[in-house]
């Protein structure tokens, strides 16, 4: 379908918590090029699929993961330090992965429309400036894979155009996104959905 | 790929870890006052007297120490696992071993290498022998360390847990017991005259191993609670 060596391959993933079994053998690829959209009620098992993929969940479940690189996770939580300024935190936030610039981090937090709040205390701003500064990873990264959970939360709407734009960029440059979402995306590459419990993709 | 060095990471792990101790004070306050009201309390209880105070200053220093840095170690990881940023290190390319170190030397950094450099404040007020005083601070400055990467093990393992206070208490004051034997016991020794260097040795030994080891328990610990 998709040209190059897929980015992450899963393979026959099942998962059960607390009696319940959320999906069972789960398989696809996430192939260079490739936006994934995982659907499904809540409590369908979206989040602890997002992990799995992620590598943070590493027992409890079947099935392999395999990954080319390290992916960008983006979880419920935002990692933001409310004692720490959003220049800080996310000065912090990509120190495992590049070398600290401050030209680009003032460029991230100018994108996603934090210009004027990078030397404020992160706990006077509003939880949906807080996933802002979340999102401003996703400018400053290099990985190519991107597991985004619930992205779209607590942000206004000129916020999720940035980032349904953002997506289509990555996507189109060769890279691979998978994000949960209840909302249809308005983005003019192709989306594949997959469809938690059952599996189906489409 | 082009990636910042891991030295560097830790560096920048280490200085976060500081800034935010030192924007919220009462976290550095907090184990110093603790030492201060407690040793406040010895003479009240054991009566005034100088000979019976400086006879049982070894050992209630050190066991004052011991319970100021049991107190915070629960803090370490919380903050940082309720607001996701602990899952984002797990992630991070950098070698999880040093990342841990980095954690555990800033909390030795407020807590312990405070206590020490304090401390002969408080051996004053138990009328600690003068010459034994630079021994507790040598002996207090290398039993927090190793107390403190203890306490890491036990914070790491009860991160996950809404109330870990207790447990870590538990898990981690049997490892504490030869700390406070080595650490006290040198500080008798100096007290009365006898060399204390033997001691010390034993307590940096145990730094040592401390320190090749449980970042190893830590960030296993620490895989466990986030993967729960």
């Amino acid at each position: 379908m998709s040209a190059g060596t897929p980015l992450l391959v899963a393979s026959l993933l099942s998962l059960e918590r607390g009696g319940r079994q959320l999906f069972s053998e789960l398989s696809f690829e996430a192939c260079p090029g490739e936006l994934w959209q995982i659907v499904g009620d809540n409590g369908s098992g979206k989040t602890s699929l997002l992990r799995i993929l992620a590598g943070l969940c590493r027992y409890g479940f079947d099935g392999r993961v395999a990954r080319t690189s390290l992916p960008l996770y983006l979880g419920h939580l935002s990692a933001v330090k409310g004692l720490l300024t959003p220049r800080e935190n996310l000065a912090w936030h990509i120190a495992g992965e590049s070398e600290y610039s401050a030209a680009r981090i003032e460029s991230a937090l100018a994108s996603v429309g934090l210009y004027g709040y990078e030397d404020v205390p992160s706990h006077t701003l509003s939880a949906g400036q807080h996933r802002r500064v979340n999102l401003a990873r996703l400018y400053l990264s290099d990985a190519p894979l991107w597991l985004l959970d619930e992205p779209f939360t607590a942000i206004d709407r000129q916020g999720v155009a940035a980032l349904e734009t953002l997506i289509e960029t990555h996507v189109a440059e060769g890279g691979s996104v998978l994000l949960s979402s209840h909302q249809p995306l308005a983005v003019a590459c192709p989306v594949r959905q997959l469809a938690l419990p059952s599996g189906a993709i489409q | 790929m082009k990636g910042p060095s891991t030295t560097g990471f830790c560096l920048r792990l280490l200085r976060r870890q500081l800034v935010l101790a030192i924007r919220r004070p009462v976290e550095i306050g907090n184990p110093l006052l603790f030492f201060a009201v407690v040793v406040a309390l010895f003479p009240l209880g054991l009566g005034p007297a100088p000979e019976r105070l400086a006879e049982f200053a070894p050992g209630a220093l050190w066991i004052v120490a011991l319970l100021a840095t049991l107190l915070t170690c629960d803090g370490v990881f919380r903050s940082d696992y309720d607001d996701g940023s602990l899952e984002q290190l797990l992630l991070s390319p950098q070698p999880l071993y040093l990342s841990v170190l980095a954690y555990t030397g800033a909390h030795w950094l407020v807590t312990g290498c405070l206590l020490g450099l304090a401390s002969p404040v408080f051996a004053l007020m138990l009328n600690l022998p003068a010459a034994a005083i630079g021994t507790l601070v040598a002996a207090v400055l290398l039993g927090t360390a190793v107390l403190s990467l203890l306490g890491c093990i036990g914070a790491a393992l009860t991160v996950g847990l809404k109330r870990g206070g207790m447990l870590i208490s538990l898990l981690i004051l049997p490892l504490y017991t030869p700390v406070l034997i080595f650490g006290s016991a040198g500080v008798q020794a100096a007290a009365s005259g006898l060399p204390a260097g033997p001691y010390l040795a034993i307590l940096g030994a145990m730094l040592s191993l401390g320190i090749a080891l449980a970042p190893l328990a830590i960030a296993a610990a620490l895989r466990i609670s986030i993967d729960a």
